[in-house]
């Protein structure tokens, strides 16, 4: 993994994953940390796609190619297989219809990675069972009606998520991170239980 | 269209600039045209900013719109009142560093502004061509831009920038000689008019043609139809801006008045922006000069070109990177416009950026200083120019 300091933990794991020189599409790339990463240490050819005029100003400035859109929407007009690795990162938990979307990620390009919030910590558990309250941590940090997350799953949801639906993981890394995300571990025991995300690699059966 | 810039607060600008004069396309080798007509000599008004890397790879082409002009930034003399249209965008340090860039705009075939229009001299009659002059296309403009690189010995763009029919001439360019273009950037644009855009311009024609100064466009050296072109100004201006804008800048205030006066004087100070715009521009515009535009303008229709039929079809003859920006307020050419473009650009497997910017300006945000529009320029001509230095 490379030693790059800034970049957010989740992050670095992923671009672990990408081949240098691969084609890469960013859904929902924000201010385009991960993609200004593989641009220049693993010379990828990237897109990203972001809803946020801002972000996407940050990312153009950055000498990024970004287009300000709605992802549901966007990964429509990409032709088969335009991409090596489709990137969807700590975004599956607020998509209206995760399954149209995996199978648009994993059309437009050979393999998706999905990173999401693990709602099966074990902080989130004790909360719910203690408090009798919406869990409120350092990862989902919203209120029951401010959150924008509306799909809450676990890693355990999403590995079977996959196998209902039929496609298949071909990696897998659970992650426990420090609350601003920046250093962290990976867990090998116990993901559900001890991982803050989840980070899969995708591809088609 | 440059009722807006004003002299830079901080003083950046590329200073004195001189307006200069290409003739090509000289009798019997006249340039042929869409229309099937041939049309030489052909004089293109053009001015030059920055300085030419001695491989020529930092050439940008700035295109104007309708009724812009060669004079894109900087000063014919220390006593000019303004700079040039897009001073606030092309200077030192600034969106296009004129410290970096070597820039080129030229005024449109068809023009009035030094380039060849109708209101040249037919040297085959000993008189201005008036509605002799032939019909121009977006294409024309564009060979005859060509014709212009060429004799600068340019054979590669690093990138093109220009609004409104600006940007047509810039999609034309990417699809017309795509070995030559390495990016572009089509602001506030369209592959082709809407019916809406076409009506306005009709509307605009319809007021020069029916002014009886016009005379069949033969009034060169007698009174001009000045009424006719200002009311085509006035029309035009109201596309340029937005109900937001008319009403921020305006509302309903009265002009010079306490109350309506109940006569058909002004009474709105809309009504006496819309009339002092009308005014200023007879005095620097061409009526028929305004004709032949507006007509090509709407006759642009890139999906037409070489019978491609479609807008991924004839992008595939493309081989730019495209930034393409629209601004949230232009009914002109809406947002809308510029992402039928962008999604045909993915599908012909195009690197393309796309930005709406949020302008309360309309239309003619595009001209108005803007961080954010600022900001992408530069970082997209930056990064094309590092990629081209790898």
């Amino acid at each position: 993994m490379s030693q790059n300091s800034n970049l957010r933990f989740d992050l670095k794991v992923i671009a672990s994953w990408i081949h240098p020189g691969s084609r890469v599409i960013g859904l929902g790339c924000g201010e385009g940390e991960l993609l200004a990463y593989l641009k220049e240490h693993k010379q990828v050819k990237e897109t990203g796609i972001e809803i946020v005029e801002e972000k996407v100003v940050k990312c153009i400035e950055k000498g990024l190619s970004v287009i300000q859109g709605d992802i549901n929407e966007e990964v429509h007009d990409y032709p088969d297989d335009t991409f090596d690795y489709v990137i969807l990162s700590q975004t599956l938990q607020q998509v209206y219809d995760p399954l149209a979307l995996i199978r648009s990620m994993l059309r437009i390009g050979e393999k998706a990675i999905v990173s999401f919030p693990n709602f099966g910590h074990w902080h989130v558990r004790q909360q719910v069972l203690f408090t009798g309250h919406a869990p409120i941590t350092p990862q989902l940090p919203y209120t029951w009606h401010g959150t924008p997350n509306i799909r809450i799953l676990s890693i355990k949801d999403f590995r079977a998520f996959a196998d209902e639906v039929g496609f298949s993981i071909l990696k897998e890394v659970a992650i426990n991170t420090d609350k601003q995300d920046k250093s962290g571990s990976i867990v090998k025991s116990l993901p559900n239980l001890r991982a803050t995300y989840g980070i899969f690699l995708i591809g088609s059966k | 269209m440059s009722e807006y810039i004003t002299h830079d607060a901080a003083g950046k600008s590329v200073g004195k600039v001189e307006k200069k004069f290409f003739t090509f396309a000289e009798p019997p080798n006249e340039m042929p045209l869409d229309s099937g007509a041939r049309l030489g000599p052909i004089t293109l008004a053009y001015e030059t900013y920055g300085k030419l890397d001695p491989d020529k790879s930092n050439v940008v082409l700035v295109f104007h719109a309708l009724t812009g002009d060669s004079h894109a930034a900087g000063y014919y003399s220390d006593d000019d009142d303004k700079p040039g249209w897009w001073d606030n965008m092309i200077g030192p340090g600034k969106g296009i560093d004129t410290d970096k860039y070597f820039m080129v705009c030229s005024n449109v075939l068809g023009g009035c502004m030094g380039s060849t229009g109708p209101s040249s001299l037919n040297p085959a009659k000993g008189r201005p061509y008036g509605m002799d002059f032939p019909f121009v296309t977006i294409a024309d403009m564009v060979r005859a831009q060509k014709a212009l690189m060429d004799h600068l010995g340019i054979k590669k763009i690093l990138s093109m920038i220009g609004g409104s029919m600006g940007g047509m001439q810039e999609l034309q360019w990417c699809v017309q000689y795509p070995e030559m273009v390495i990016s572009a950037i089509p602001l506030a644009t369209t592959m082709r008019h809407s019916a809406l855009a076409i009506a306005f311009n009709e509307v605009a024609r319809q007021a020069i043609v029916a002014d009886p100064n016009w005379n069949q466009g033969d009034y060169y050296g007698k009174r001009q139809p000045d009424l006719g072109l200002s009311v085509a100004r006035m029309i035009g201006h109201v596309t340029y801006l937005s109900d937001e804008a008319l009403r921020r800048k305006f509302g309903r205030r009265l002009q010079d008045k306490d109350d309506l006066s109940y006569q058909f004087n002004v009474d709105f100070q809309v009504e006496s922006y819309l009339r002092h715009q009308g005014a200023k521009f007879v005095e620097r515009f061409d009526a028929n000069s305004f004709l032949y535009i507006t007509k090509a303008a709407d006759y642009f229709d890139l999906t037409r070109f070489k019978n491609a039929g479609s807008a991924v079809k004839v992008f595939s003859m493309a081989g730019a990177r495209f930034m393409v920006v629209s601004f949230t307020s232009d009914w002109l050419y809406p947002t809308y416009q510029s992402k039928e473009m962008v999604k045909a650009m993915k599908k012909s497997g195009l690197d393309v950026s796309f930005c709406e910017v949020e302008a309360e300006w309309g239309h003619d945000a595009f001209l108005l200083p803007n961080q954010r529009l600022t900001s992408l320029v530069r970082g997209f001509i930056d990064s094309v120019y590092e990629d081209v230095a790898k």
